[in-house]
């Protein structure tokens, strides 16, 4: 059968070019939340207020942009890795239908007000039944795959991947568990502190495995392949792994600090918060020094701008994560958006610029084509991109740093020295380069839209061959 | 309180299939070689195939 002999790339198109897709939309969603802010009377009618519009943005941009991203890079490197097709294809078209469909039921219930409240875990029972499903296909299919790898030695990309798939299965299930009351409206299983902390350990690993494990597996790939250059250690890249699972579950406390959780557990998080410094930068360096040799590369090519510039700042918000997860430091961020403009650096820093640069390096191999249609556009966008996350993080330290210092003031007699609205008269300017940063990141995602459409249409949908497995391989 | 009385032994749990995973993948060999398998990724040709002939003749 001719089918046997090449890779699956059908679905590797389709979810690559959904990536973009949806990283637009889930953008665009963002842009007007920030807007909102700014001009409140934006807020028009009940379905498009800032309270239904955030948690779509946050659905759109993680699960969606985010989701698609990770299905289409660990289906392909999957197969590259293990010189294997795809484990059933059917069951590989069934997790993008599926998917799409998951997001097309969030992009409509979240508006219309179906929520189980639960931060990014918002959708109500059917769906999470539906996202269930799908993800179990999605594990059946990776994991097939690395069963019927024609190479002994798994790549560490491939265990990024596989612990991200598992991790998230397990969040998913013990957080989601709820009663349904009717077809729309279910109730967790938990109450008061127990839900919370439930929420925060599945809140904090969804970050953990979702958007760093996975998008970790993502750069072990794409770096060195962008590069020409082998990971800088191949050691430490497995040591990062083990030493990154071994202590996330741990860290979601610190989320709560300060509140009904019991004080022990709040120091525990934050402990096991200091120690994650240490195998987060261990693989950020590992990326970086990647280059060791072809620092030059840096100079004309910009989606190997985007690969680095996304460690970098994986590497700031894992130095600013930990710091923030310190009691005395979070009793100040709390609350603020100090927190949004930090989980904005690493999702439009690390998040979305590894993806980027990823998928620009996705696109020319799927559609047969040498090269991206303009590589002029990648460096606008790569520049975009960049301005845009600067103007947003440094916008939100500002109004966040102030917010904290004007909360907590008091006068000589222990009243508070402002009313909450001055700390919001303060923060006014900042929400409005805060908008400009994400509308001018957003605006180089049309780039690449453009850019990708002409890609693909010069080009011819084909699926690669297997090579034949190389003798000194085993 | 009581969340913890499902998250600890959750995770503990988890702690220890991992344990089990990484004890197997040790034996298995998986670790033998940490250097190959970074230069093996780079040797996977994933250009495409009459792009990657073109490259070869201008080599």
């Amino acid at each position: 059968m001719e089918n046997q002999a090449t890779y699956n790339y059908h679905v590797v198109r389709q979810f690559a070019i959904m990536t973009v897709i949806w990283g637009i939309v889930g953008m665009l969603v963002g842009v007007i939340c920030a807007a909102q802010m700014y001009w409140p009377e934006l807020n028009v009618g009940p379905y498009l207020h800032f309270g239904r519009l955030r948690p779509l943005h946050t659905n759109a941009v993680i699960f969606a942009f985010g989701g698609c991203a990770l299905f289409a890079t660990s289906y392909y490197v999957v197969q590259r890795t293990c010189n294997a097709r795809l484990f059933c294809d059917k069951l590989a078209a069934f997790t993008f239908w599926g998917w799409q469909l998951v997001i097309v039921l969030a992009a409509i219930t979240l508006p219309l007000g179906i929520t189980s409240g639960k931060e990014y875990a918002e959708l109500e029972w059917p769906i999470d039944i539906l996202i269930t499903v799908v993800w179990v296909s999605y594990a059946i299919v990776f994991f097939g795959t690395l069963a019927k790898r024609k190479v002994q030695h798994i790549y560490v990309a491939n265990w990024f991947f596989a612990a991200f798939i598992l991790a998230v299965a397990l969040l998913h299930l013990v957080n989601s568990m709820a009663i349904p009351v009717t077809l729309t409206k279910s109730y967790s299983v938990y109450a008061g502190a127990v839900d919370a902390m439930v929420q925060w350990w599945y809140g904090h690993n969804a970050v953990g495995f979702f958007l760093t494990a996975a998008f970790l597996g993502m750069m072990y790939y794409f770096v060195p392949k962008q590069a020409g250059r082998p990971v800088y250690s191949y050691r430490l890249s497995v040591v990062h792994f083990w030493a990154l699972i071994f202590t996330y579950m741990w860290a979601g406390p610190h989320h709560l600090h300060y509140t009904a959780l019991p004080d022990w557990t709040q120091s525990l998080g934050m402990v096991f918060s200091l120690i994650l410094l240490a195998p987060s930068w261990g693989g950020m360096i590992n990326g970086i020094m990647t280059l060791s040799g072809a620092w030059h590369k840096l100079r004309s090519d910009p989606i190997l701008k985007f690969l680095i510039t996304a460690l970098s700042f994986y590497g700031m918000s894992t130095f600013e994560g930990p710091m923030m997860s310190i009691k005395t430091v979070n009793a100040l961020s709390h609350y603020t958006d100090w927190t949004v403009g930090h989980v904005h650096s690493g999702a439009l820093g690390w998040v979305a610029m590894i993806s980027i640069g990823s998928i620009y390096y996705l696109i020319p191999r799927l559609f047969n084509r040498d090269e991206m249609h303009s590589t002029k556009l990648i460096e606008a966008h790569f520049w975009l991109s960049t301005v845009g996350v600067v103007l947003y993080i440094s916008s939100m330290w500002i109004a966040g740093v102030t917010q904290g210092l004007m909360w907590r003031a008091v006068n000589e007699d222990g009243t508070l020295m402002y009313a909450f609205i001055d700390a919001v008269k303060a923060s006014y300017p900042y929400y409005f380069i805060r908008f400009l940063g994400g509308a001018i990141f957003l605006s180089g995602m049309v780039l690449m839209l453009y850019n990708v459409l002409r890609t693909a249409f010069a080009g011819k949908a084909v699926d690669a061959p297997i090579p034949a497995v190389a003798a000194h391989a085993h | 309180m009581e969340s913890l009385y499902l998250l600890i032994p959750l995770s503990v749990l988890l702690v220890f299939l991992i344990g089990l995973i990484f004890w197997w993948s040790v034996r298995s060999g998986q670790f033998d070689d940490l250097e190959g398998p970074g230069w093996r990724v780079l040797q996977d040709d994933d250009k495409p195939a009459d792009t990657a002939a073109e490259t070869k003749k201008n080599n």
